[in-house]
């Protein structure tokens, strides 16, 4: 099966870590995997902080990129939730405000054809035990858009648990937002740091080595509150990693830090 | 009594700067909306048609606001025809000129009040006080804030940011100064709270001739008007007083008398998390030698009918004031509800104060960003508001403001890169190369506020689309 | 223009280009428990968990739920009252004659001509009827009629003991109590005493209404 990488941007620019992983974890599930490189980003940044319009050539591009392809895999819940809930929203506001068909055509064509990673793993190829091997105590963080836009229910907790050696343990207040949000993070730092604290205190008093996330956004807001914190901390110190890394993690090819 | 108003309110990040490290308020908001959350959702847990009833809450409201001239007009016939008499408000300034002429006709200058959200957005007890009126809070929670000389910050519970000892002390400093002062050696037990509550309002009760409300539905078919409470103040103002006046905002008619069966099963289990509150008042008009003699029903518009006029915005008006909203909202819980600036705070003052008054201000203006766009807010709220939705839809308004140009043109820049791959992948390829040049903390703007508390992401020696040219030359091609 | 003009005028304005809604849907429960369409006249059994979750909810909410046979009621309320110390009861016009012969010990005074309020809340107790009471919810509805009074005598003294004919009184769900109820009519309902979460969001028993609330399920 034929299927192309969404990396996102993100991912792309900053923490490569995660699309190489969904890539070496799509590949030995036998996957054919394609990275075009016309995509970029959906726009999310630029719609959520208002600027809509921006957001239609990226729509455009998207398409455009992803043109052929049965499915569209993204190791990131908030890029999907962008893609479907706010494409058909940008491509219907196009049509009224006079701009043509064209974002809507595109949205059209797009939306229904782009997964998140754990949608495809367990609804199209029907697996959750990934062949996966990460002996290390792990909790999980469902973010936001994945959790409520998505509805990607206990997807992820079922690949997580068929990993060998991976010990879950449950988080409390895990429904509950990390606070990143985007430009949120930047616009209302305090509040968002407030939330980004009692987050990673929840992760914490698990006594898990890691704050595990299926969307890196989140993950480099808390990831990067984490280092502020571990700095000088004599005890273990929590990290995030994204699941793609950990379901791409093997025995044979097993995960590591640097 | 309350003198303070929500006038020139700072930006919510500013006000939530100060109240995020109020470790008080903190602890006071976190244990209330976290005994809540919880009670909700086993009350909503019960009924296991919650989703349709939801639908049909949504497609009511829906409804009525797609025919609200013609409900509103079935209305006033039903309530004059009733007994009452009906008038209508543009704005503010008119619905109070209204109460106080109605008060002023009875000869009377103080006035019991039912805890009424309408009435706090008007601002009325300041506009009566102005007039030499005195308007009484009678709802617990109200009366806090009001002895209190505060602000409320919650919609259905104004004194969360209180705890009991708060209250205790509250009351024991300020009963006495307008009425049957405070219970010696008054405990912070909420049983006795209430206690004190009971004996220092009873008297007003008992004398008020003249009462103000407003209501949580009110039905066109029937001209009946709907209270919903719990204390027992609701049926006291409603019930005792020889005028009442109700101030209704005109979203609130609902169009038939079964309509309630909707509602009264969406309102006290997402409001309060109750099966049925305990106390709910329903008249028509009057009737003779039972409750008041002449009842007036004030329709307000103030800025409701821009709203409506708004496409993606009209959906904020299916509100139903139950606050299930405010009770799930991490935003809500860290910032506190003052941080709103308005009588409306968490996510559904977010949406509703930025319509009702515009977004000049630069409390308003900050309004609709004061949300991490989790979704908890529309997950809960019984009418299916799409919270988040129209949260992005007014900070397109908002963006298009002046004094936004230098984020419109930064974002414009990235969605330029965006759509440029070959440049972007000379700017990731750029910033992998002097990443190690970056300091820990930055100076200015944005990237101030994220490094004041996160390190910045330790960018990788390289772009994954680096990597990914590498792999697919030297990758096995997998077996079909 | 007058505002009333004005506002209506706004609110067509508002809605010119508006579409009409998707329709009203009414699938959801018209009730939610078992035995709840069986008509009580004709399985009282069946309709026995109706009456039986009112008592529950009713409990729930910290009102007093008791039970006894027309026979033994009069003797029943006379308890009640006495228990509560009561001197003295308000009675509303219509409630049927002897259901207070054995509270001798308790001044007993109509509401013909109405009491002041002031006069109201030198009583103890209040004993009345109802228009009919809500299972699912726990819910007692007053419509005024014979026996229940006007609003405020409910409302003003401490104690109110209140009789429900069952099963007839009695309905399942919201959707059938709505059915039954007339608008016309001041409607009060009462879900269990006075109460208030106003202090912390914790549900506490008695504020300005009854701070006691007897129920009799009469059978």
């Amino acid at each position: 099966m034929r299927v192309a990488l969404f990396a996102t941007c993100v991912n792309d620019a900053v923490l490569p870590r995660a699309a190489i992983a969904t890539v070496r974890l799509l590949e030995r599930l036998g996957m054919e995997v394609d990275f075009p490189e016309q995509q970029s980003c959906c726009g999310q940044p630029q719609y959520n902080t208002g600027y809509r319009r921006q957001t239609e050539p990226l729509v455009r591009r998207m398409a455009r990129a992803f043109d052929g392809y049965a499915y569209v895999v993204t190791p990131s819940g908030s890029c999907v939730a962008m893609v479907r809930d706010n494409y058909p929203r940008i491509g219907a506001k196009a049509r009224t405000e006079g701009r043509g068909e064209e974002p809507a055509v595109a949205a059209a064509s797009l939306t229904p054809r782009v997964l998140e990673l754990t949608e495809f793993l367990v609804d199209v190829l029907g697996v959750t035990d990934v062949g996966a091997y990460f002996p290390h105590t792990v909790t999980y963080h469902p973010s936001c858009h994945g959790l409520r836009v998505l509805g990607l229910g206990t997807r992820p907790l079922a690949l997580l648990r068929a990993v060998e050696g991976l010990e879950l343990v449950e988080l409390p207040g895990a429904e509950e937002c990390c606070g990143f949000g985007g430009t949120f993070a930047v616009k209302n730092p305090d509040v968002s740091t407030a939330m980004g604290a009692d987050k990673i205190a929840h992760a914490r008093s698990t006594g898990a080595e890691v704050l595990c996330g299926a969307d890196n956004s989140c993950l480099v807001h808390l990831d990067g509150m984490l280092r502020r914190q571990n700095r000088g901390r004599g005890d273990a110190p929590l990290r995030t990693v994204h699941l793609a890394e950990i379901l791409a993690s093997t025995e044979a090819d097993p995960w590591s830090v640097a | 009594m309350s003198g303070r108003t929500y006038l020139g309110m700072p930006a919510f990040p500013v006000a939530a700067k100060a109240s995020t490290k109020d470790e008080r308020l903190r602890a006071n908001l976190r244990h209330a909306t976290r005994t809540i959350r919880d009670k909700r959702a086993r009350a909503v847990g019960e009924l296991d048609d919650w989703a349709l009833l939801r639908e049909a809450g949504k497609r009511i409201k829906d409804h009525t606001l797609r025919h609200l001239d013609t409900y509103l007009l079935q209305l006033e016939e039903r309530v004059t025809a009733a007994g009452g008499t009906v008038h209508w408000a543009a704005d503010a300034a008119e619905a109070n000129r209204i109460v106080a002429s109605l008060v002023h006709a009875t000869g009377e200058t103080e006035v019991v009040k039912v805890k009424s959200m309408a009435t706090q957005e008007i601002g009325l007890n300041e506009a009566l006080a102005a007039e030499a009126i005195n308007a009484y809070e009678t709802d617990l929670a109200e009366l806090i804030v009001q002895l209190g000389d505060d602000l409320p910050s919650h919609i259905l519970v104004p004194a969360i940011h209180r705890n009991r000892g708060e209250i205790r002390d509250i009351f024991r400093a300020q009963m006495g100064r307008w009425g049957r002062p405070a219970p010696q050696g008054l405990t912070d037990r909420p049983a006795d709270l209430a206690e004190a509550a009971r004996l220092h309002l009873r008297e007003k009760f008992l004398r008020a001739k003249v009462a103000v409300s407003g209501a949580n539905f009110m039905i066109a078919e029937t001209g009946t008007l709907v209270v919903v409470e719990s204390e027992g103040n609701g049926r006291m103002c409603l019930t005792l007083p020889e005028t009442l006046i109700s101030v209704v905002g005109i979203e609130k008619v609902l169009p038939t008398w079964q309509d309630l069966e909707v509602f009264l099963q969406l309102l006290p289990r997402s409001s309060t998390a109750e099966r049925m509150n305990p106390y709910t008042t329903m008249w028509t008009g009057t009737t003779t030698g039972d409750g008041p003699r002449d009842f007036h029903l004030v329709l307000l518009d103030n800025g409701r009918t821009d709203t409506l006029a708004d496409e993606i915005g009209r959906q904020v008006l299916r509100c139903i004031r139950c606050s299930a909203c405010l009770n799930v909202c991490p935003v809500y819980e860290r910032a506190g509800g003052h941080a709103y600036g308005s009588p409306y705070p968490g996510p559904i003052g977010a949406v509703l104060t930025p319509q009702l008054r515009g977004t000049t201000s630069e409390v308003d203006a900050s309004l609709p960003f004061a949300s991490s766009l989790c979704g908890a807010c529309y997950e809960v709220c019984p009418v299916a508001i799409d919270i988040p939705e129209v949260l992005v839809h007014l900070r397109e308004q908002v963006a298009a403001q002046p004094g936004h140009g230098a984020e419109r043109a930064a974002m414009k820049a990235a969605a330029w890169l965006f759509d440029h791959p070959a440049a972007l992948a000379a700017a990731e390829r750029a910033a992998s190369a002097t990443r190690a040049a970056l300091p820990r903390t930055l100076p200015l703007g944005p990237a101030k506020a994220w490094t004041d508390s996160r390190d910045l992401p330790e960018l990788p020696a390289a772009p994954f689309r680096a990597w990914w040219k590498q792999h697919r030359t030297t990758r096995q091609e997998p077996a079909e | 223009m007058s505002s009333r003009d004005a506002v209506l005028a706004r609110i067509r304005a508002a809605l010119a280009d508006a579409p009409e809604p998707e329709p009203v849907v009414r699938d959801y429960r018209t009730a939610h428990v078992r035995g709840a369409n069986v008509p009580a006249k004709h399985v009282p059994d069946e309709y026995a968990a109706v009456v039986d979750l009112l008592a529950e909810n009713l409990a729930d909410y910290r009102a007093h739920v008791h039970r006894c046979a027309e026979a033994a009621l009069p003797a029943l309320l006379a308890r009640l009252l006495a228990e509560h110390g009561s001197r003295s009861v308000a009675v509303p016009p219509g409630l049927p004659q002897g259901w207070l012969a054995e509270a001798g010990g308790v001044r007993q005074h109509p509401d013909e001509p109405p009491l002041t309020a002031r006069e109201l809340d030198g009583f103890d107790s209040v004993v009345t009827t109802c228009r009919l009471a809500v299972a699912e919810t726990g819910t007692l509805v007053l419509d005024a009629g014979p026996g229940q009074g006007r609003r405020a005598l409910t409302l003003v003294p401490d104690h109110h003991i209140c009789v429900v004919h069952t099963p007839d009184q009695v309905v399942a769900s919201l959707p059938q109590s709505l059915a039954r109820l007339d608008p016309t009519r001041p409607l009060t309902w009462i879900s269990g005493p006075s109460a208030t979460s106003d202090i912390e969001l914790d549900r506490v028993e008695g504020v300005h209404g009854p701070r006691t609330l007897d129920v009799v399920l009469l059978e």
